[in-house]
Order: C-alpha cells, then structure tokens, then sequence
C-alpha cells in the first residue's frame, strides 16, 4: 500500500521538480504558496502556484488541512448515532448530507418513508440548496470584491437557517432527518415561514442580478474565464453546477430521482459556455427552480406520520414509551446497542448543490456500519482546478476557486 | 518687520488648521465610510465606542498607536521604515494650494483661505501626487514578501496607466480659465461651473483619480481578496496607519481637487455677501464626493489588473485627448466670433465624441479575455 501514496517533499529541490516546470526550480517564474490563510481560498485549502509575472503556469492545489476522520468515525459509531457526522461533512448542505446518509440507510435495511416525511425533505433539502447557493453568490461576489452583495446573500440565508432552526432546534447541524422519516413533525409555524420565503425571494435574485449579471466589470472578470469544456468535466468526473454550466445536462434529481422528485415539475438549467458566467447564471436558475420545487411540494403537502412504523430501526414516538412494554423495549434498544443492519453494500447519490453526493455503506451483519465512504462532489469539482486555473491571472484564480464552489469539509473528510 | 511676523504667524496657524483638519477628516473618514457601507449593505456599523460610534476613531487610533511594529526579518529595514512616510507626506501637502473659501476680514487683516496661491498650482498637484505611489512600491519591495511586491508592481502599472489621462483632465479647467492657479480656477467659474462646459473632462478626471487613490473599483495594489493585503501585507501599527491614512487624505485631497477644478471650489449662491460660506459649501461638495466613493465601492466589483491598463490607455486617453482637442476648439470659435455661446459646443461635442470612442472601444477593452 505504501509505494501508491508516495510522499512527495516539497521541501527539497527534487520533490519540488514533480510539482512545477523546471523554469521555476531555476528562479526564471515565480512560486507563491496561496493559502491555507489567505482570504479566497474558502476554508484551509492551500495552493501550490507557479506564476510568471502574474500568469499561472501551475496550480497545485493541496488538500488536508481540514481532515476531520468523518468516514473513520461514522464506522465506530451505530448507524443511528453516525448521522450527526454527516451534516460536519458539507457544512452549507448539512439536510441534504442526512438526506443522502439516511436513503443509503434505508436502502440497506428496506425501510418505507412516509410521503410526508418525503415531501419535508424536499422542502428543506431545497431550501439548504438555495441557502448553499447564497452562500456561494456572496463569497464569489465578495472575491470578486462586489462587497455588497454578500451581505444581501446572507440577509436571505439567515431566513433559511430560522426555517431550519424551527424545525430541528439548530441553524446548520440539524440532523433533522433520520432513517425512516424525521425526528418530528415540522411546527405549525413552518409553512408560513416557508411562503413568506416564497414570497420574497424571487424579488432578492432579481436584486442580486441588477447588480451582476449586466455589470461590465463582473461579466469581464467571469466571461471566458475557467472554461470547462463538456468532454473535460465528463472526464475528470465533474458534477453539479459546473457540469451543467458545460452543457451536459445531467441532474440525479431527474436522472434517478429520490425522495420523490418525480412528482414535481422543474427544469435543469444548462449553458452551453462552460466559464464562470455560465456557471453563474446556472445557479441563479438553480436558485429559482428550487423555489418552484418547494411551493409545489408545500401546496401537496400530505398529512400523515412522518417516522416509518417499523419499531425495529425507528424509535418509538415519546407518548407510546409510558404505556407499552414493547415500545420502551425497543427504544432502550435502539438507543444502547442500535439496529442490526445485514451484510452488503449500497451506494445512494443525491444532488448535492455542489454535484452528486454519494454515500456508500456496508453493512455486516452489525448494529455499526463496517465501511463507510462518501463520494463528495468539493472533492471531485476541486481536481479540476489546475486545469481551469492555467494561463489565467492570479486575480482570476480567486474567481476559479469561488466558481468551483468548494467546501473544505467536503472536501477532507 | 511687525508685518511679517504677523504674516508668518497667519500662515502657522493655517497650515495647522490644515494638517489636523486632515488628520481629524482622516479619522472621520474612517467612520463616515463604515457607516455608509453599512447603511447600504442592511448593517448598523460601528456603534457601541460613544453614541453612534463617534468615538471609534479614536480607540482604533489607541491600538494603531499600541500595536507591536513588525518589522520582518529579511525586509530591508530602512527602506521598510521610510516607505510609509513617503506616501504620507504628499497626500498631507496636497491640499496647500487650494482655495477653502473667499478673502475674509479678521482683526483688521485679509486673510486669504489658502496656504499658497502658487502660480502652476496644477503642476504641483500632478507632481506631488505622484510621489506617493514610490511610497508604495519601496513598501511592496523592502517588505521581502511576494504578495507585497505583486501589489507594489501593480501599483506601477496603475499609475502609468492613469496619470495621463488625469494629467489631460486637468487641461481643460486651464484652457477655460487661462490660468494654472487654482485661486484663478474658481475665480472663473464664478458664473458656470466648469463641469458643465467640461462633462466628459470631469468624469474622466474622476475614475483617473480613483485610480490614483487606489479606491475601490481599481484598489488592485491591495486587492484584499487576491493579494491579501497587497503592498502593506507586512505592515503592522502605527506604519500600516500611515499607509490607511495616507489613502483617506488623498481620498480628501483628490475631492477637494475635483471640486475646485470642475463644482467651482467654494462657489455657491451668496458667497460674495457672505464669505464664511465658502468653506461650507466646500464641506459640502467634498462630503458629497466622498460619499461618492463610498458608493461606487460598495457597489462594483474590482477590475483585472491588465483590464485597467486596457482601460487606460485604450479608453480613457483617447477619449481625454480628444476632450482637450475638442475644448481647444471650442476655445478658439469664441475668439474668432466673439461670442460666447460657442462655448456650448464643447459639452456637446466631447459628449458625442465619447459616446462614439466607447462604442467602438467596446470590443477593444471589454470582452477581450482570451
């Protein structure tokens, strides 16, 4: 095994020589070590660069710095108890991180949601999806230094984050779903929340648009930069907004839905370009799809449990406890030594807002998963970055890493 | 010999005034800025060091003033030290030839609101402006840090580009008024302000100063998100403060400057009856274009580096040639017939002049990403 990772010691001149052309070893371009404290590179992420004046010759970007053991220890933990390492993974998806663990859950151990429970997720994992995307138009505005629009992103974000909170007690680590439905029923307040949200948020992206999507200053320094040609992305395995911005239209929500996308109508947005406009103008669309996702899944909203009724993996509703025998059974159960779940492996994907989200776990027979691995689209998106990166300008190097849309959490887990 | 000592005490004292009124803007600056910026992106801004926050001036002076000065290792320390007061001593001397208000009577005595009626004012200005920017690519260099010399070296790119066409809007408030004294300036524009004569002058004379201040949408020698601080990376204290205030006095001085060249300085209705007037509206008119700044920083994203030099030389000289050209011309109808309604042909046609060059500029300097 030690001979696949071979250690690479940029400390010394031959390790160095791996990494960059031989011009920079020679002192003729330029090495700048970005990060892992600078202020564009989104968490601790550290690039390696090569510059020749201010051109990029080489990215070599440079993981780790944020690595949290997620997989190793949702391993020593029951599958109940492991899901609140998810929403540590990708703190700005956090629902949809339960989301993908809790499906690969029920997958493995063939346990029904209920639709209500179903549609919740939807409106929630949508809302995150938008809050996600707020997150990633302000600090992709505020490298771009259009400071403003930052704040007017996060105005909104805080709106979703006390939807979350309402339900889940928590603004971003809610674990809120759980295998077999939710933890409880949303409050009464939720849906007023929600339409008021609905209500007001197209008005904000038209806001955020007046100010950048015709602003000469912003389409220059994001048209024809970072192009990611269609047979490129699909190569290096891309997914999510970049993909799509590459004109390859492929979204897990229409190509394997889950969760019950199927029901609701809303369009994938493509561009043909591939740069970071067209990565841009994708997720603003993103962001308007989301909202038609989560008005038609409010307006059906079913009534009904929202917890699966099979005591063995889901526990027991609280007033139950004090009268039945078997209920406070199976709850004592599942809290000390947790579900059993049988031998063999699953792989769930979901549409992440950063691209496909995969969960793969196996199960042995015991109440704690034997392998866990999480197929994380910052990590994969990021892979990329080199090759976007060459020939351009330092200055549209913090445009490149904000349209990549990483996370670091998701990217070291 | 009673003169003279009353004549040296006169110019103490405004020269005083001057410096500390900076320095106070400076620090007032400061906080104007925050609380603009905070009003348009739905915060509340400093406020819990006195009511409203008027007092965060003076706790960030105390920790500017108590901080540990840093001085790298391997920086060049002389040059590391004296960078910063090269940059600060001419945004402060700036301000010397121009006029705050009219002659005024106290105790017996003209005093005139200026410090020196020089007679190539506008020289001095194009002079003294430009050697802060020496200020700041010693600092990027000495600092022995690559981030700090990228933004010291951007920050020679940036000037080259942009005191050509700052240097061409100063021609025409020289033209209109034959003079290159600033007390002659707004002495003759005692009836029109040369902004209207001068529209397409006095916007380009504005983004070049923008420029030259290093504000917000060119402040690419300290591009915060690219560079992390740009040319004061290593720059800790009291240094670092110098380098922010020198940055705010210019941001002052090149409004005054605009103010004086194209608003009509202290200019306003009733000025002749009452002098004291005159500082205010000029208050007012350079409040306005700080605010100005404020805005436009607040508002639009930051342009490339090499985008700017485009925009330089590519734009915005052309256009400022052919604005002096077209003044030129204008000048010299009202000459040949005597009339001085021939003046309107510079507005309007340095207007359609510009209009025409950026239409047809737009391919050249826009969209030219490879």
């Amino acid at each position: 095994m030690t001979e696949m990772y071979e250690h690479i010691d940029e400390s010394t001149l031959d390790g160095m020589r791996t990494l960059v052309t031989e011009e920079a070893v020679e002192g003729k371009t330029v090495l700048l070590n970005m990060g892992p404290q600078h202020p564009s590179t989104h968490g601790v992420l550290r690039l390696l660069l090569e510059l020749d004046g201010e051109y990029v010759v080489n990215c070599v970007p440079d993981i780790g710095f944020l690595h949290t053991g997620v997989e190793k220890n949702m391993e020593a933990k029951t599958y109940t108890k492991a899901e609140v390492m998810t929403d540590r993974l990708d703190y700005l998806n956090t629902v949809g991180n339960n989301l993908a663990y809790c499906l690969a859950v029920e997958k493995l151990v063939d346990l029904d949601v209920p639709p209500r429970a179903q549609a919740i997720r939807v409106i929630l994992t949508e809302l995150q999806r938008i809050a996600s995307h707020l997150v990633w138009l302000g600090t992709h505005a505020l490298d771009l230094a259009a400071m403003s629009v930052f704040l007017y992103c996060f105005r909104e974000r805080e709106m979703i984050l006390d939807i979350l909170e309402m339900c889940g007690g928590q603004r971003m680590m809610t674990t809120y779903f759980r295998p077999g439905g939710l933890w409880r029923d949303v409050p009464v307040e939720f849906e007023g929340a929600v339409r008021n949200f609905i209500k007001i948020f197209p008005a904000r992206i038209q806001e955020y648009e007046d100010l950048l999507t015709n602003n000469p200053l912003f389409v220059e320094r994001t048209k024809h930069i970072g192009v990611l040609k269609p047979e490129d992305a699909i190569r290096w395995g891309v997914t999510g907004p970049p993909l799509r911005a590459s004109g390859v239209k492929h979204d897990l929500r229409k190509v394997r839905p889950y969760s019950g996308y199927e029901q609701y109508d809303f369009d994938i947005p493509t561009q043909s370009d591939g740069d970071t406009y067209a990565r841009y103008l994708v997720r603003i669309e993103e962001m308007r799809q989301s909202l038609r996702i989560i008005e038609q899944a409010l307006n059906k909203l079913p009534y009904g449990p929202v917890r699966s009724n099979n005591r063995k993996y889901v526990p027991p509703p609280r007033s139950e406890i004090g009268t039945s025998m078997e209920a406070l059974i199976h709850h004592f159960k599942l809290w000390t030594e947790g579900f059993p779940a049988p031998k063999g492996s699953v792989y769930v994907a979901v549409e992440s807002p950063r691209g496909e989200l995969g969960v793969y776990l196996e199960g042995d027979g015991g109440p704690k998963p034997y392998r866990v691995h999480w197929r994380t689209p910052s990590f994969v998106n990021l892979q990329v970055l080199p090759l976007l990166a060459k020939g351009h300008l330092v200055a549209d190097l913090v445009a490149l890493i904000g349209t990549v849309d990483i996370v670091l959490g998701d990217v070291d887990r | 010999m009673i003169m003279d000592w009353a004549l040296l005490t006169e110019w103490t004292i405004k020269s005083l005034v001057l410096i500390f009124g900076l320095i106070g803007g400076f620090a007032y600056l400061t906080l104007f800025e925050r609380k603009v910026l905070a009003r348009f992106q739905v915060r509340i801004g400093p406020n819990r060091a006195g009511p409203h926050g008027i007092l965060q001036p003076i706790a960030d002076a105390i920790k500017l003033i108590f901080k540990e000065e840093l001085i790298p290792a391997k920086a060049d320390k002389i040059i590391f030290i004296v960078a910063p007061i090269i940059t600060v001593i001419p945004a402060l001397i700036i301000l010397a030839v121009v006029p705050f208000g009219p002659d005024i009577r106290l105790f017996g005595r003209t005093i005139t609101l200026y410090i020196s009626d020089l007679n190539v004012a506008v020289l001095y200005i194009m002079s003294v402006t430009s050697i802060s920017v020496y200020g700041i690519v010693l600092a990027g260099w000495s600092s022995n840090n690559k981030y700090a010399t990228l933004g010291g070296i951007r920050s020679t790119a940036q000037m080259i580009s942009y005191e050509l066409a700052l240097g061409l809007g100063f021609v025409g408030p020289i033209l209109l008024s034959g003079s290159l004294s600033l007390v002659g300036i707004v002495d003759a524009q005692k009836n029109v302000w040369f902004f209207l004569y001068q529209p397409v002058g006095a916007f380009i004379f504005w983004v070049a100063n923008l420029a030259e201040v290093n504000r917000a949408p060119f402040d690419m020698p300290e591009a915060e998100q690219e560079l992390t601080a740009g040319y004061h990376t290593e720059y800790s204290g009291m240094k670092f403060a110098l380098f922010f205030m020198a940055e705010y006095i210019k941001m002052i001085a090149v409004s005054a400057i605009a103010v004086t060249l194209f608003f009509g300085g202290y200019r306003g209705p009733l000025v002749d009856q009452f002098p004291v007037l005159g500082p205010l509206y000029f208050l007012i008119k350079v409040v306005a274009f700080l605010y100005l700044m404020v805005w436009v920083r607040a508002t639009l994203p930051r342009i490339r580096y090499d985008r700017l030099m485009a925009f330089g030389w590519k734009l915005l000289f052309p256009i400022s040639l052919g604005n002096v050209l077209l003044t030129a011309v204008g000048i010299g109808l009202v000459g040949i017939t005597g009339n001085n309604l021939w003046l309107w042909f510079i507005p309007v046609s340095t207007i359609l002049f510009f209009l025409l060059v950026s239409h047809f500029a737009q391919g050249a300097v826009a969209g030219g990403n490879k």
